[in-house]
C-alpha cells in the first residue's frame, strides 16, 4: 500500500506542482494570476486523447500538437482577457475576465467532447506496478519543466529579461524591454506547461472536462504553500500535497481528504498570505 | 441655491434621495405587483421558473452585499446553496435522524449557511480578489465531492429526496407565494443595509479600502457580519431549493450556477439591488424562452461575463444612472465657510497633547524615521515640513497607526496609541487626509462624508436590516452632519454627484469634509495645497487654521513654504528621518541649516 500511496501521490503531485507552475508564469508575466491554469491542464488531456487516441496521430506528432494548441490558448488568453484588463484600475478586473475565458473553453469542451470522463491512450509501454508509465510520466515532465526554467530563467537573456519584467514591468520598459511581447511568450510558455500537465497526468486523470475545476483548486495549493511566483516552492508544495492526499485518502477516506486539504489552505492563507518560501511586503498607503 | 439657515440646520435640499428612492420604489413595487399577478396566466411551467428565479434572488441579494457593494469575488456561493439544500433534504427526510419540520429544517439551512459564509469568507479578512475568488471556488469543489462521498448521509450520487411544504406552502402557486414573500423580504432588507452606514462602509471597503479604515471602519467584523447574514440567506434558499426540485444530487449544483449567480450581480451593476434583481430574472427566464440555448448557457453566460468585463463593467445600474452623465457645471469654485465650524466641530473630544517620542522605522536598509519626537496640541497648527523623503508621510501614517516602528511611542495625553491597528484611530478623535485623496468612486460626495461619522453611529447591523428607530436616527444625524461639513468646505452643490466626477481640488475639501465628520481632536493633513490654485490655498489657509482655533490639533505636512508660515503656530523641520529644526514660524524662517537645506538663500 505504501508504494501505491507513495508513486500515485507523486504523480498526482507532480500534476499539481505543474498547474502551479502555470499559474506562476502567468503570474510573474503579468502580476495577474489567471484561472486558466486548471482548463488548460483539462485540455491537454483532452486534447491528447483526441489527437492521439481518436485521430491515430503518432504520439510523438500528438505530442507537439498538444503543445502549440496550449501555447495558442495561452496566447489568446493574453489577448482576450489580461491585456485589456491589465490598464484597468479595477484591479479585480482580471480575475472575472480569465475565469470566464475559462469556462469559455471549458463548456465548449464539455458540448463537444462530452461530460464523460474518457480513457486516455498509453504512450509508452515501459513499467509496470508503481513504475508504470503514469505514474512516472508527470515526474518526468515536472522535473523537465522545472530544470528547464530554471535553466531559461538564470542561463538565457530571454529568461532574465522575463525577471526583469516580473521585477518592475516599469523600469523594464524604461530599459527598452518589449514588455507585451515578453508577456505574450510568458502566456505562451504557461499555456504549454498547463497542457503538458494534464498531458502527462492523462492516463491517471483521464481525458475529462470536471478536471478543469480540481486542477484549478488543487493546483493552486502549491502556488499558496510555496509563494506566488516562486517554482521551486510551487514543486515542493505540489508533491506535499499529492503525497499528504493520496495518504489520507487510502487511511482516512476521500471526505477527510478533502476537508483536510481545505482546512490546510485556509490557514495557510491567513497565517501566511505571502506563503512559506517568500518574503512579505506589501505596502498599502 | 441653499440660504444659510437651511445649510446650518442641514435641511439641505438634495434632490437625488428623495428622487432616486421614490424611483427606485416605484420599480420595485411594479414587481412585486407583476410577481403577484402571475397565477393569473395559469401556466404552471412559469410558475416553477418564477419560483426558481424568487430562490436564486434570495441567495443572489445577500451575495450582492458581498460581491457588487463590499466588492468581493465571492463565486463559488453554490457551495452554501449545495450545503442549505442538503441540510434541508436530510434533516427532513428522516433517513439519518427523526424527522423534523421543514420550516425548522430551513432555519437549520440558514444556520448551516451562516457558519460555512463566515468560513469561506474568513480568508477575505486578510486576502481580496484572486485569492478570495480562489478560496470559494475550493469550498465549491470539496463540497461537490463531500456529497458524493459520504453515500449514508447524502445519497452520493443517487441523491436525496427534498421536503414538501404543507399547506398553505404547497408545491405549486402556494409554494411559490412563499418563496416571493421571502425574496421581497430579503429585497428589502439589503436595500435597508445598503442605504444604512454598513452598506457605505462596505462600498468604501471595496473602492478605498485605506480612507475606511481610516474612518474607523472596523472591516474584519463588518465583512463577518455580512458573510453570515449571506451566508444564511444562501442556506435558506438552498432548502427552498430542494423543496422545488424535490430531489436533489451533487449534479443539480454544478459550477454553472455560481456562475449564473456572479453574473446577474455584475449584468445588474454593482452598488445596486435594482440592477442586481432584474439580471437575475433575466438570467432565469432567457435560457427557458430560447430552449435551443439550453445546452449552451453556461456557454453563453460564460460569453457573457467576458463580454461585460471588457465593455461595460458597470452593468444595468451605471446605464440607468442617467443623472450622474448630466454635464456639471463649469469653472467651479470652492468657497469654504470657516464660520459653520464651530457648530460642525461642536462636541465634546479630548484635549491635550499628542505625542510621538523616539520613533524610528526603517524600511529594508532605509532609515525613514530615525528617533522622532514630536508633540501637536489641540489648538494648534503644527507644520511638518522638509525635503521630499525626508519622512513626513511616514510620521503621518505612523500617527494613523498604518506603519508599526521598531521603537518609540505615540501617545495620546499620557495614553499609549496601538500601532498597525489604523482603524482604531478614529475611537482616539485622530482623522486624517491622503496625500493622493481616497475616494470612493461609486458613492456620492455626500457618502463620502457620510463615512467619516461612521463610529458616531449606535445602531446595529441588524437594527439597520429592519429600519429600527435606533437606525433612523443615526442615518438622520450623520446625514445633517454631512450637509453641514460639505456647506463647511463649500461643497454642498455638489452633494450628490458621484465622487470620481470632481476635480482634484474639489477630492480635497471632500476629504477634508469626511476628515472633520468625526469632530476630530487631532487632524493631519498630507499635503492638502497640492494641485491647488494661489487663490484656493489662501482659502484652504484661513480654513485649516479656523479649524484649529474651534479646537482641533492640526498637523500639516506641506511644500508649500508660504502657506506653512502663514498659519502654522509651531514648524518641525525633518531632513532624513531627523528632527533638524522645531519653533515658531520665524525662528524656522532665520535657522540657518533650514534655510540652506531646504528653503533655499
Amino acid at each position: 500500500m505504501l508504494e501505491s500511496i507513495v508513486s500515485y501521490g507523486l504523480a498526482v503531485g507532480a500534476v499539481y506542482a505543474l498547474i502551479g507552475i502555470t499559474y506562476n508564469v502567468m503570474f510573474t508575466a503579468s502580476r495577474a494570476f489567471s484561472f486558466t491554469a486548471g482548463m488548460l491542464g483539462m485540455m491537454g488531456g483532452v486534447l491528447g486523447a483526441l489527437f492521439i487516441g481518436q485521430l491515430g496521430l503518432p504520439a510523438l506528432v500528438g505530442f507537439a500538437a498538444v503543445l502549440v494548441c496550449g501555447a495558442v490558448m495561452g496566447v489568446i488568453t493574453e489577448i482576450v482577457a489580461v491585456r485589456p484588463v491589465l490598464k484597468s484600475i479595477e484591479q479585480h478586473l482580471y480575475v472575472l475576465s480569465t475565469l470566464a475565458f475559462a469556462l469559455l473553453i471549458a463548456q465548449f469542451t464539455a458540448i463537444e467532447w462530452g461530460t464523460d470522463a474518457r480513457p486516455f491512450p498509453r504512450l509508452i509501454p515501459i513499467g509496470e506496478g508503481v513504475f508504470d508509465q503514469k505514474f512516472w510520466l508527470p515526474m518526468l515532465a515536472c522535473a523537465a519543466t522545472v530544470i528547464g526554467l530554471e535553466l531559461l530563467y538564470r542561463r538565457t537573456l530571454i529568461g532574465r529579461a522575463f525577471l526583469a519584467i516580473a521585477e518592475d514591468s516599469y523600469a523594464a520598459r524604461a530599459l527598452g524591454l518589449p514588455e507585451q511581447k515578453l508577456r505574450m511568450a510568458s502566456f505562451a510558455l504557461a499555456g504549454m506547461i498547463g497542457a503538458l500537465a494534464g498531458f502527462a497526468g492523462g492516463e491517471m486523470l483521464l481525458a475529462f472536462f470536471g478536471n478543469q475545476s480540481i486542477l484549478n483548486f488543487y493546483g493552486f495549493v502549491p502556488v499558496a504553500l510555496g509563494g506566488m511566483g516562486n517554482n521551486r516552492g510551487a514543486l515542493v508544495g505540489g508533491l506535499l500535497l499529492g503525497l499528504f492526499q493520496q495518504a489520507a485518502n487510502f487511511l482516512v477516506g476521500g471526505i477527510f481528504a478533502a476537508v483536510a486539504v481545505f482546512t490546510v489552505f485556509i490557514i495557510v492563507l491567513l497565517l501566511r498570505p505571502e506563503g512559506f518560501a517568500s518574503a512579505s511586503g506589501a505596502r498599502r498607503v | 441655491m441653499a440660504t444659510a439657515s437651511e445649510i446650518v440646520s442641514g435641511h439641505l435640499p438634495v434632490r437625488r434621495g428623495l428622487m432616486a428612492r421614490l424611483e427606485g420604489r416605484v420599480s420595485f413595487l411594479l414587481l412585486a405587483i407583476a410577481a403577484a399577478c402571475l397565477p393569473l396566466l395559469d401556466d404552471s411551467y412559469m410558475g416553477v421558473i418564477a419560483t426558481r428565479a424568487c430562490i436564486y434572488w434570495i441567495l443572489i441579494s445577500g451575495l450582492n452585499l458581498v460581491v457588487g457593494y463590499a466588492g468581493q469575488i465571492a463565486i463559488g456561493w453554490v457551495a452554501l446553496l449545495t450545503l442549505g439544500a442538503y441540510t434541508t433534504a436530510v434533516l427532513t427526510a428522516g433517513a439519518v435522524m427523526p424527522e423534523i419540520s421543514p420550516y425548522l429544517a430551513l432555519l437549520a439551512s440558514g444556520a448551516i449557511g451562516a457558519v460555512f459564509g463566515v468560513v469561506v469568507g474568513l480568508p477575505a479578512l486578510r486576502l481580496r480578489t484572486f485569492y478570495f475568488a480562489m478560496t470559494t471556488l475550493g469550498f465549491a469543489t470539496i463540497v461537490t465531492q463531500i456529497a458524493l462521498a459520504w453515500k449514508d448521509v447524502t445519497g452520493g450520487g443517487i441523491g436525496v429526496a427534498g421536503p414538501v411544504l404543507p399547506w398553505p406552502f404547497a408545491p405549486g402557486w402556494g409554494f411559490y407565494y412563499f418563496c416571493l414573500a421571502l425574496a421581497a423580504l430579503c429585497t428589502w432588507m439589503t436595500a435597508n443595509i445598503a442605504a444604512s452606514r454598513f452598506g457605505r462602509s462596505l462600498v468604501a471597503i471595496r473602492d478605498a479600502e485605506v480612507a475606511a479604515e481610516a474612518s474607523g471602519v472596523a472591516k474584519p467584523a463588518l465583512l463577518v457580519t455580512v458573510f453570515v447574514f449571506s451566508g444564511a440567506l444562501a442556506g435558506v434558499a438552498g432548502g427552498l431549493f430542494s423543496s422545488l426540485q424535490s430531489y436533489i444530487t451533487p449534479d443539480a449544483f454544478t459550477f454553472d450556477l455560481s456562475v449564473l449567480f456572479f453574473i446577474a450581480i455584475l449584468i445588474g451593476g454593482r452598488g445596486s439591488i435594482l440592477g442586481p434583481l432584474l439580471g437575475t430574472i433575466l438570467l432565469t427566464v432567457l435560457p427557458e424562452i430560447a430552449a435551443p440555448l439550453v445546452a449552451w448557457s453556461t456557454f453563453l453566460y460564460a460569453a457573457l461575463l467576458l463580454l461585460i468585463v471588457l465593455l461595460i463593467p458597470g452593468g444595468i445600474a451605471e446605464m440607468l444612472d442617467y443623472r450622474n452623465r448630466r454635464p456639471l457645471e463649469q469653472h467651479r469654485e470652492i468657497v469654504p465657510r470657516p464660520e459653520l465650524l464651530p457648530r460642525l466641530l461642536d462636541g465634546a473630544r479630548p484635549e491635550g497633547t499628542l505625542g510621538l517620542s523616539g520613533i524610528a522605522l526603517a524600511f529594508g536598509g532605509v532609515r525613514a524615521i530615525d528617533g522622532l519626537d514630536l508633540d501637536i496640541r489641540t489648538g494648534e497648527v503644527h507644520g511638518l515640513i522638509g525635503p521630499n523623503g525626508s519622512g513626513k508621510t511616514t510620521t503621518l501614517n505612523v500617527i494613523s497607526g498604518y506603519y508599526r516602528p521598531t521603537a518609540g511611542r505615540a501617545q495620546l495625553n499620557g495614553t499609549a496609541l496601538p500601532f498597525g491597528a489604523p482603524h482604531l484611530r478614529a475611537g482616539f478623535r485622530i482623522a486624517r487626509t491622503f496625500q493622493t485623496p481616497r475616494l470612493i468612486g461609486g458613492a456620492s460626495v455626500l457618502e463620502n462624508v457620510m463615512i467619516g461619522g461612521t463610529i458616531d453611529g449606535h445602531g446595529t447591523f441588524a437594527e439597520s436590516l429592519f429600519l429600527l428607530p435606533r437606525h433612523r436616527r443615526d442615518e438622520a444625524q450623520l446625514k445633517q452632519r454631512a450637509l453641514q461639513a460639505l456647506a463647511a468646505v463649500g461643497l454642498e452643490s455638489l452633494a450628490a454627484v458621484r465622487a470620481d466626477r470632481l476635480q482634484h481640488s474639489e477630492l480635497r475639501f471632500m476629504e477634508v469634509a469626511r476628515a472633520l465628520m468625526l469632530r476630530p481632536a487631532f487632524l493631519m493633513l498630507d499635503e492638502p495645497a497640492a494641485g491647488l490654485s494661489a487663490e484656493e490655498i489662501k482659502r484652504l489657509g484661513a480654513f485649516i487654521k479656523a479649524i484649529s482655533r474651534a479646537g482641533t490639533g492640526v498637523l500639516l505636512v506641506e511644500h508649500h513654504a508660504d502657506l506653512i508660515f502663514d498659519i502654522c503656530d509651531r514648524v518641525t523641520v525633518l531632513n532624513l528621518g531627523k528632527m533638524l529644526a522645531a519653533g515658531t514660524p520665524a525662528e524656522i524662517r532665520s535657522h540657518r541649516e533650514v534655510v540652506s537645506a531646504y528653503l533655499g538663500a
